[in-house]
């Protein structure tokens, strides 16, 4: 493949590859993709969160699950870093420890595919009253 | 932190709490200088004076959710550990100025690591910043920002997540060739 070397080779890559993007369904519904959040505070970082979070967007994209990455900051569960939280359509978030790479291939495989729950989940310890 | 770009990944946090929607980041690189600096600058709401002069302790964070902050500190440690050092520089309303410098050949400085992926991946979790990524080498400047990505190719560009690849080689074809085959730099 040709070098990248400016934004203008990447424009003209985007529209030859245009097609291909609009067969995706991706986008059209943010309410129903899954949202998946790196805890990359100075905790996060430490324990290895980018690595994770570069295996979350590569994987998800490649397996064809629509998805939103995001990072987020410091949930104080530092002693359970890198921490990743992972929310379905329609469904509570839920917050899963000592995410290693093994560990989120088994919950993009699982609880993502099929809404299994994997063990490591961090129990949530209060709710706000509304 | 066993990298510099993991550094900039945390420290730039800080600008993302303080509010900024402006957040420039300058790596400059000089194997003739013997030097490597790194700078983050925001346009975040700033801290008082006692704030910044205690926000390279340990001790001392803004946060209420843990009682200790260490993005700063551990900057601090890495760059003294490498014959450099640490200043901060802020002013209430107006922003902060992180400069951390490092003795290129120090055998206790850190590895620059994946700083073009590092970048992109910041430029995409948070579209609603400008990041301007400066990279200077032996003088010689070159830049990329979410301005200019979302001018060249859409606003929605910079959520998508499959440029993140791309966004990553433009910064190193392009650091690459500032480099310009001279040896002693580091991996990029």
């Amino acid at each position: 493949m040709e070098k990248l070397k400016s934004l203008a080779d990447l424009k003209r890559i985007r529209e030859e590859a245009k097609v291909k993007l609009e067969l995706r369904v991706k986008g059209d519904n943010p309410e129903g993709l899954v949202q998946v959040k790196v805890a990359m505070a100075t905790c996060g970082i430490a324990s290895g969160a980018k690595p994770i979070m570069d295996f979350f967007v590569e994987e998800l994209d490649k397996r064809g699950i629509g998805a939103v990455v995001t990072q987020t900051g410091c949930m104080g569960y530092c002693y359970a870093e890198p921490t990743v939280e992972v929310q379905l359509p329609g469904q509570e978030p839920v917050v899963f420890g000592f995410v290693d790479r093994k560990k989120a291939d088994e919950i993009i495989e699982k609880y993502i595919k099929t809404g299994e729950l994997v063990e490591g989940i961090i129990p949530v310890n209060y709710e706000k009253i509304d | 932190m066993k990298e510099i770009a993991l550094h900039i990944l945390d420290i730039t946090q800080n600008s993302i709490r303080a509010g900024a929607d402006e957040i420039r980041i300058t790596l400059n690189e000089s194997v003739t200088d013997d030097l490597l600096s790194l700078t983050i600058a925001d346009n975040g709401k700033g801290m008082d004076q006692e704030s910044c002069r205690r926000a390279a302790d340990p001790w001392f964070t803004s946060r209420t959710t843990r009682k200790v902050g260490m993005g700063l500190p551990l900057l601090k440690m890495n760059a003294g550990l490498a014959g450099g050092g640490m200043t901060i520089d802020s002013t209430q309303g107006k922003g902060t100025t992180v400069d951390a410098t490092f003795r290129y050949s120090h055998v206790d400085r850190p590895p620059l690591g994946d700083v073009s992926g590092t970048i992109a991946l910041m430029i995409l979790s948070n579209p609603s910043i400008n990041i301007v990524y400066s990279h200077i080498c032996e003088g010689t400047e070159w830049s990329i920002s979410t301005r200019e990505i979302k001018d060249a190719l859409g606003e929605e560009a910079v959520t998508d997540l499959t440029i993140v690849r791309s966004i990553r080689e433009i910064i190193n074809e392009n650091v690459a060739e500032m480099r310009n085959f001279r040896k002693g730099y580091d991996k990029y």
